[in-house]
């Protein structure tokens, strides 16, 4: 059973805002993902090798070579609001 | 104190380390440490919508190197995972870390403690990943602000297991570790530019317990002495926390270097839901056997083995061993030194001392400087001969230092050679006898300090440059025997 609890936990996690209807039915959307789930952890999968990725490659490397970075003004383009060089954001407190 | 009597100590610990690859983990940005802000990002590690990380074949390499020096088992397959969490410093609001097939696992380190005994930590496991940009506020502003030249530097992390008693035993595990990761010179191990970052796991139990208690975790420590002093703090404090019959509550604490207390983060707990998952961008990496063995052939001596090949090969103290492995340059110059001098604890004496002082002040591997082994012998000899003293050896040292000049070429133009032809001395002993009377009843009576007076008259005389051990002879010899 996924309470309405577990979905605004979850929705939290995500930073997600849900309205109330939403959390009612994503609730019960979320019960029928779950028991699938349970369907599947049903088979035998002791002899099967865990898939980490769904393409059949390996290996894929970068030399350790420098390439040029953006620029400040590059970089701090993204931002919503930028000080002295960095991203200025609402105050963290440790 | 009272833990000692009822209570056992157990501490884990995480070390976080910069790899001085000259690259990122995951894109081609530069690798580095200072500079002006967010001047080493890219579409890659500032997390922007698109963009694919691709593994740098540096850090793998070096991450097996660390894997093996911690006598790991090296897993021949290994993965990338999503560690999920928002805040600022992480652009992607996920860190690429390794959860279940973490490159290493299973090791040890051997950690010579006070008592000359070897005390060993497991290692429980050691992963890579990447590290988070740079916050910055003050108590002034409402605002903070971000970095993200960091965002991106390849970190390994290294845990143990929680095998460690005492915030001394917590010391002696990071300086061995320290010194280890740097004779496989992966890392600046620098824990004031945070290159080395240690993070500490402490509980304590009622004596003969073997479950263990709540623990927290310490963090904000910016020095091994802090590392040890906020243990000190926390196991007090659990301590009277117990005592009192109150229970430990799992939580982070930060160290406060100026008020030396540890305080609760009191962060909101769902900080620690991360949700793991295989990073579907990074594709898994094999690692094969031939590849591990040719790391291993790269590894050079480690400072454990190191330290009981000097004392076996070269006769040296303990003391002097341990000194010299903290060192490996220092310790290469030893070895260079022993080959062409037969007198080991000589070359100690020099090296553990003056050089070492002189290495300091000048924040430089001797490697960097312009002593030479040839030039230190042919020091240690003129002062074995008595043509220096002592004391002038320290100023030539100095001038080598300084110059890179000759021992020799040192010694004439500094005038610093000691007086030692008979003619001269005789004639000084001849006229201090004269002129010391009473001196000379009182060493008759044999009363040492006395002639110790007088041989410093000699050097006064010759404005230091009498060779002491010689105008003392004549001294003795005129005196008794006339
Ligand atoms: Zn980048």
């Amino acid at each position: 059973m996924i309470s309405q609890e577990d979905v605004q936990y979850v929705a939290s996690l995500s930073r997600i805002h849900l309205k109330k209807d939403e959390v009612e039915c994503l609730s019960k959307d979320l019960e029928k993902i779950v028991d699938y789930i349970k369907k599947l952890e049903s088979l035998e999968t002791a002899n099967i090798q865990p898939t980490s990725h769904v393409l059949p490659i390996q290996n894929v490397f970068r030399e350790d070579i420098i390439k040029p970075s953006l620029s400040q003004k590059e970089a701090l383009h993204f931002s919503i609001e930028q000080h002295q060089g960095c991203f200025k954001v609402p105050k963290i407190i440790e | 104190m009272e833990t000692t009597q009822q209570f056992e100590t157990v501490i884990g610990l995480e070390v976080h380390l910069q790899l001085k690859t000259k690259t990122k983990i995951f894109c081609s940005c530069a690798n580095d440490f200072g500079g002006e802000p967010n001047t080493r990002t890219c579409p890659v590690c500032l997390g922007l919508p698109g963009t694919l990380p691709v593994f740098n074949k540096q850090v793998l390499d070096y991450g097996i190197k660390i894997g093996l020096a911690l006598n790991c088992a090296i897993n021949n397959v290994i993965k990338f995972d999503r560690k999920n969490y928002y805040y600022p410093d992480l652009p992607k609001a996920y860190q690429i870390s390794q959860f279940d097939l973490p490159i290493a696992k299973d090791g040890f380190l051997l950690v010579p403690s006070l008592n000359n005994e070897l005390k060993k930590i497991r290692i429980h496991r050691a992963h890579l990943e990447e590290d988070a940009g740079k916050l910055m506020h003050d108590a002034v502003h409402p605002y903070s602000l971000v970095d993200y030249n960091r965002t991106g530097t390849p970190l390994m992390e290294i845990v143990s297991s929680p095998d460690m008693h005492s915030p001394q035993d917590a010391y002696d595990y990071l300086q061995t570790l320290k010194l280890t990761l740097q004779y496989l010179d992966v890392s600046d191990c620098d824990m004031e530019k945070g290159s080395l970052r240690c993070d500490a796991n402490v509980s304590i139990r009622p004596k003969g317990e073997t479950k263990l208690g709540t623990k927290t975790e310490l963090k904000n420590m910016n020095s091994f002495k802090a590392v040890k002093a906020a243990l000190e703090y926390e196991i007090a404090r659990q301590t009277s926390v117990m005592l009192s019959g109150d229970k430990i509550i799992q939580e982070t604490r930060l160290w406060d270097e100026n008020k030396q207390m540890t305080f609760s983060m009191r962060s909101k707990e769902e900080a620690h839901d991360y949700r793991y998952f295989p990073e579907p961008d990074l594709v898994p990496f094999t690692i094969s056997d031939e590849k591990i063995q040719s790391i291993k052939k790269m590894i050079p001596e480690l400072p454990i083995d190191k330290y009981h090949r000097f004392i076996e090969h070269y006769h040296l103290s303990d003391y002097d061993a341990r000194l010299l492995i903290q060192d490996a340059p220092l310790a290469d110059f030893f070895e260079i030194c022993a080959k062409n001098f037969h007198d080991t604890k000589k070359i100690c004496n020099w090296l553990n001392t003056q050089v070492l002082q002189e290495l300091n002040e000048r924040k430089a591997p001797i490697s960097k400087t312009l002593l030479t082994p040839d030039n230190l012998i042919m020091l240690i000899q003129k002062t074995d001969a008595g043509i220096i003293s002592n004391l002038a050896a320290k100023d030539v040292l100095k001038i080598i230092f300084e110059t890179g000049k000759q021992t020799e070429q040192i010694i004439e133009e500094q005038g610093l050679a000691q007086i030692s032809d008979d003619v001269t001395l005789e004639k000084i002993a001849d006229d201090l006898i004269r002129e010391n009377q009473k001196v000379i009843e009182q060493i008759k009576n044999g009363e040492q300090k006395a002639l110790g007076f007088l041989i410093g008259q000699a050097m006064k005389k010759m404005n230091g440059k009498a060779n002491p051990k010689k105008i003392g002879d004549i001294l003795q010899r005129r005196i008794f025997h006339g």
